[in-house]
C-alpha cells in the first residue's frame, strides 16, 4: 500500500481519541450539542454550530427562503412521503438488500462486514434517492425546469432519470474535463432527454459544474429549480439532501436489528460532498455506533494531489456555506485529485464539519491505489464490482481490520457500482 | 472623501456617480494601480476594485476571465492592500470581494486592514444581510460602509432589510443574473428602482449589464450613480483607450445643459472640453492600455 489510510487528529481532539491498531469499543463517549442530540440540528439559520449557513448572492436568496418553506410544508405532507416511498420502492428498487460479506469478513479477519447495496438501485448509485425527492419538490413548486451539477455523472444520470419521469426539461452542467473521462454518462444523459452544457471554466471539474449550475439559477431563478447533488451548498439543500438520503440509514437500522438483533458497531463510507455518509450515519447519530468517513487520499498529501477536504482542509466558505475546504492562505480554492470523480472535491457538507470537530465521527483517507487494490478486492472476494468511490470505505477496512473484534459488526456503504469505472480501471491495471 | 459626501456632492451638481469597476492584478500586477489612477483622472466618482476569487458565482465570463487571469498574476488581497497602501486617490476606493478571501486573513484582521489601506467602502457580493451581523458591527467600528446588493428578485420586505443595513449607497442589481454587458435596459426595471425608492433615502447604484452612454442616462434617471465593470475590462482585453472609455461614461452622467464641471475634476475635464483624445495630453501617465504585463 503507498501510504496506509489513517485518522487525522480532530482540530479539537474528541473524547475518545481513536487508534489504528487498538481495539475499539463500539460508540464511546462524545460530547453532544446543547441542544441534545445530533440529530436535532441544523438551527433555524441552516448551522450545525459554526458550519452552514447561506452565503449566496441576493437574487437567490428568496427562492431559498421559499424551497425552505415549501420543504417544511411537503416534510409534514402524508401524501409527499406517500408519492417518494412508492418511487422509491417501484422506480427506484428500494429497499435494497444488506449482504453480509462472508469471504471479504474471512480474507481481513477483523469484525463482520456487511454491504449495503446502494450500488443495486436504478441508475446506480444512491443518487436516485435525492433526485427523486427533490424532483417531486420541484413539481410541487411548479418548476418546468430542472439544473444540476455533476461530477462523474452518476448524479446527472440520476436527475436526468427522475426528470425523464416527471416530464421537466433538464440540464445538467459537468466540467469538459469530466465530459471527456465520461463519455458514456454523458450519452446516457443524452438519452434520457437531458442537455448536458460542458463547463470550460477553472479546473473544469465538479467545483466548476457547480460553480456554473449556480450562475444559470441566479440568470433563471424564477423557472427553475437547482436539484444539488450533495449534503453541500446554501441552506436548506444539506438538509434536503441528508433527509432524502436518509432512507439508507432506516434500512440498515431495520435490517440489522432484524439480522442480528441489534445496532452494527461500526459504519464506514466514502465522503466526497458527503451524501452517502450522512445518509448512512444519520439515522444512527445518537445511538453508540461508531463512525468512519473515508476521504479520498489521491496520490498523496500535498496540495492539489488529493481531496482530503476534512483532514486537511481549513473552515472557509464555497458553495453558500461554511465547512471545511481546501484552499491556500489567501482564500482561493485548490484544486483537487482523486482516481474516483465522485470525491474530487474541494468542499465538504457543513454537517460532517460539525461531526468532526464534535468528535462524533471519525474521518480517515484512502489513497488512489489502496481503492484500486480495495477495488479489486471487492471482485474477486464477494463477485460485486464497487464504483471507485465506495471502494475507498472498503479500503479503510482493508487497511483497518486489525482494528475491529472478531464479534463486531460493521456496516460498509456500498454506494455505487463499479460499471462506470472500467475505463479508468482499465488504464490503471 | 466618504461615499456619503461623493454622492451629496454630486446630488447638488445633479449628477449621477459613475462607479468605475477594475479586477485587481488584470491585466498585471504592475499595471493595475495606474488603470485605476487613469479612471479616477478621467472622471470616475467611486473606485471598485474587485479582489479575485477562484470561484466567482455571481460573475459573468469577462470577470471571470479577469479574475482566474489575475491569479495566475499571483493576486492575492494582501498584495493588494500592499499596493494600495502605497498610493493615495482623491476618489473613494470601495473594494468587492467574495466572503472567502476576507475570511482567510482572520476574521479579526479584515476591517483595520481594509482601512489602512485606505478603503472607504466593502462589497461582499455572497453575504446576504442575515449572514452580516459580525460584518456590520466590525465595518462600523471601522468607519467602512459595507454595501450590500438588492435584487430584483427580493420582495419588499428584503428590500427594506437591505437598504437598512447598507452604508454608503445600495447596490440595486439590474437584473436577475450574474455581472456582465447586456443591451439595452432589463424589463422591470423602472418597477424595481421604484420599490427600492420608497425602502430608503440612501443613494442607489445600480449595476450589472450596463456598458453605453444611453445606458447610463437611462440608469441614471433611476438612481443616483452606475456601476461599470465588465465594459472596462473589455477596454483593457482589447487595448483600447481606458480613459476615453471613462469620459465618456462619464459625461453621460451629467444633465444636459450643465456646465460640466466639478469641484475635484476640473482640470480633467477641461481638457475634455478641448477634446483631447487621451490621457497623456492631461500630462498623467501614459494613457491605459498599456497590457503591457497580458502575456
Amino acid at each position: 500500500m503507498s501510504q496506509k489510510a489513517g485518522l487525522f487528529p480532530a482540530s479539537r481532539p474528541p473524547v475518545q481519541q481513536l487508534n489504528a491498531g487498538q481495539p475499539l469499543q463500539a460508540g464511546g463517549e462524545y460530547t453532544e450539542p446543547a441542544t441534545g442530540g445530533f440529530r436535532r440540528l441544523p438551527d433555524r439559520r441552516g448551522y450545525w454550530g459554526r458550519f452552514g449557513g447561506r452565503f449566496v448572492p441576493e437574487t437567490v436568496m428568496a427562492a431559498l427562503i421559499e424551497l425552505e418553506e415549501e420543504y417544511g410544508r411537503a416534510r409534514r405532507d402524508p401524501s409527499f412521503h406517500g408519492e417518494l416511498s412508492r418511487q422509491l420502492a417501484g422506480f427506484a428498487g428500494r429497499p435494497t438488500p444488506l449482504t453480509f460479506a462472508r469471504n471479504l469478513s474471512e480474507k481481513l479477519g477483523g469484525g463482520n462486514i456487511y454491504l449495503k447495496r446502494e450500488d443495486l438501485l436504478h441508475t446506480g448509485a444512491h443518487k436516485i434517492n435525492n433526485t427523486l425527492g427533490q424532483v417531486l419538490l420541484a413539481v410541487r413548486m411548479g418548476k418546468k425546469r430542472v439544473i444540476a451539477e455533476t461530477g462523474a455523472g452518476q448524479h446527472g444520470v440520476a436527475t436526468a432519470t427522475a426528470c425523464a419521469l416527471f416530464g421537466l426539461d433538464c440540464d445538467v452542467y459537468m466540467g469538459s474535463e469530466d465530459c471527456r473521462r465520461q463519455k458514456m454518462n454523458v450519452f446516457r444523459m443524452e438519452l434520457l432527454g437531458a442537455r448536458v452544457i460542458p463547463v470550460e471554466s477553472g479546473s473544469r471539474t465538479l467545483k466548476d459544474a457547480i460553480n456554473e449550475a449556480m450562475r444559470d439559477w441566479v440568470s433563471h431563478v424564477d423557472s427553475t429549480y437547482y436539484c444539488i447533488g450533495s449534503v453541500v451548498g446554501p441552506h436548506p439543500y444539506p438538509v434536503l439532501v441528508r433527509d432524502f438520503q436518509s432512507v439508507i440509514g432506516k434500512e440498515v437500522r431495520k435490517q440489522m436489528m432484524r439480522i442480528r438483533g441489534r445496532l452494527p458497531d461500526c459504519l464506514v463510507a466514502c465522503v466526497g460532498g458527503g451524501s452517502n455518509a450522512m445518509g448512512l450515519f444519520y439515522p444512527m447519530l445518537n445511538d453508540r455506533v461508531r463512525m468512519v468517513g473515508v476521504e479520498a487520499g489521491g496520490r498523496g498529501m500535498g496540495p492539489g494531489e488529493h481531496g482530503a477536504t476534512l483532514g486537511l482542509g481549513t473552515p472557509g466558505v464555497l458553495h453558500g456555506a461554511m465547512s471545511y475546504l481546501l484552499q491556500d492562505d489567501g482564500g482561493q480554492v485548490r484544486e483537487t485529485h482523486s482516481v474516483s470523480a465522485g470525491l474530487d472535491y474541494p468542499g465538504v457538507g457543513p454537517e460532517h464539519s460539525f461531526l468532526k470537530d464534535s468528535g462524533r465521527v471519525e474521518y480517515a483517507t484512502a489513497g488512489d491505489a489502496e481503492a484500486m487494490e480495495a477495488f479489486r478486492l471487492l471482485c474477486r472476494t464477494e463477485g460485486i464490482l464497487p464504483a471507485l468511490e465506495s471502494s475507498h470505505a472498503i479500503a479503510f477496512l482493508a487497511g483497518n481490520a486489525k482494528s475491529f473484534g472478531p464479534d463486531e459488526d460493521i456496516v460498509v456503504c456500498l454506494s455505487g457500482r463499479g460499471d462506470k469505472d472500467l475505463d479508468i480501471v482499465e488504464g490503471l491495471i | 472623501m466618504t461615499l456619503a459626501r461623493t454622492f451629496s456632492l454630486l446630488r447638488q451638481r445633479r449628477e449621477k456617480a459613475l462607479i468605475a469597476y477594475l479586477t485587481a492584478g488584470f491585466p498585471s500586477l504592475e499595471t493595475w494601480i495606474s488603470n485605476l489612477k487613469i479612471m479616477e483622472q478621467s472622471g470616475a466618482d467611486v473606485l471598485e476594485i474587485g479582489v479575485p476569487f477562484s470561484d466567482p458565482i455571481a460573475d459573468g465570463p469577462v470577470i471571470q476571465a479577469a479574475s482566474q487571469a489575475s491569479l495566475r498574476n499571483g493576486t492575492t488581497l494582501a498584495v493588494i492592500l500592499e499596493q494600495l497602501r502605497a498610493v493615495s486617490f482623491q476618489k473613494p476606493l470601495v473594494l468587492m470581494s467574495y466572503l472567502n478571501p476576507l475570511l482567510a486573513m482572520g476574521p479579526d484582521r479584515i476591517f483595520p486592514c481594509l482601512k489602512s489601506a485606505g478603503i472607504t467602502g466593502l462589497i461582499v457580493p455572497d453575504l446576504p444581510v442575515e449572514e452580516s451581523a459580525a460584518f456590520r458591527r466590525d465595518s462600523k467600528k471601522n468607519g467602512i460602509d459595507l454595501v450590500f446588493l438588492a435584487s430584483p428578485a427580493s420582495p419588499e420586505q428584503r428590500l427594506r432589510k437591505i437598504a437598512g443595513a447598507s452604508a454608503g449607497f445600495v447596490y440595486a442589481v439590474s437584473v436577475k443574473g450574474v455581472t456582465g454587458v447586456r443591451e439595452g435596459l432589463p424589463a422591470g426595471i423602472e418597477d424595481f428602482m421604484k420599490a427600492l425608492r420608497r425602502v430608503t433615502n440612501k443613494p442607489i447604484a445600480v449595476g450589472f449589464g450596463i456598458s453605453t452612454p444611453e445606458q447610463v442616462r437611462r440608469f441614471g434617471n433611476l438612481a443616483d450613480g452606475v456601476i461599470i465593470g465588465s465594459h472596462f475590462l473589455q477596454i483593457l482585453m482589447n487595448r483600447q483607450n481606458l480613459a476615453a472609455a471613462v469620459r465618456a461614461l462619464k459625461q453621460a452622467t451629467i444633465p444636459p445643459g450643465s456646465s460640466g464641471r466639478s469641484i475635484s475634476d476640473v482640470a480633467v475635464r477641461f481638457s475634455i472640453d478641448r477634446g483631447s483624445p487621451d490621457a497623456r495630453a492631461d500630462g498623467e501617465s501614459p494613457p491605459a492600455v498599456s497590457a503591457s504585463g497580458q502575456e
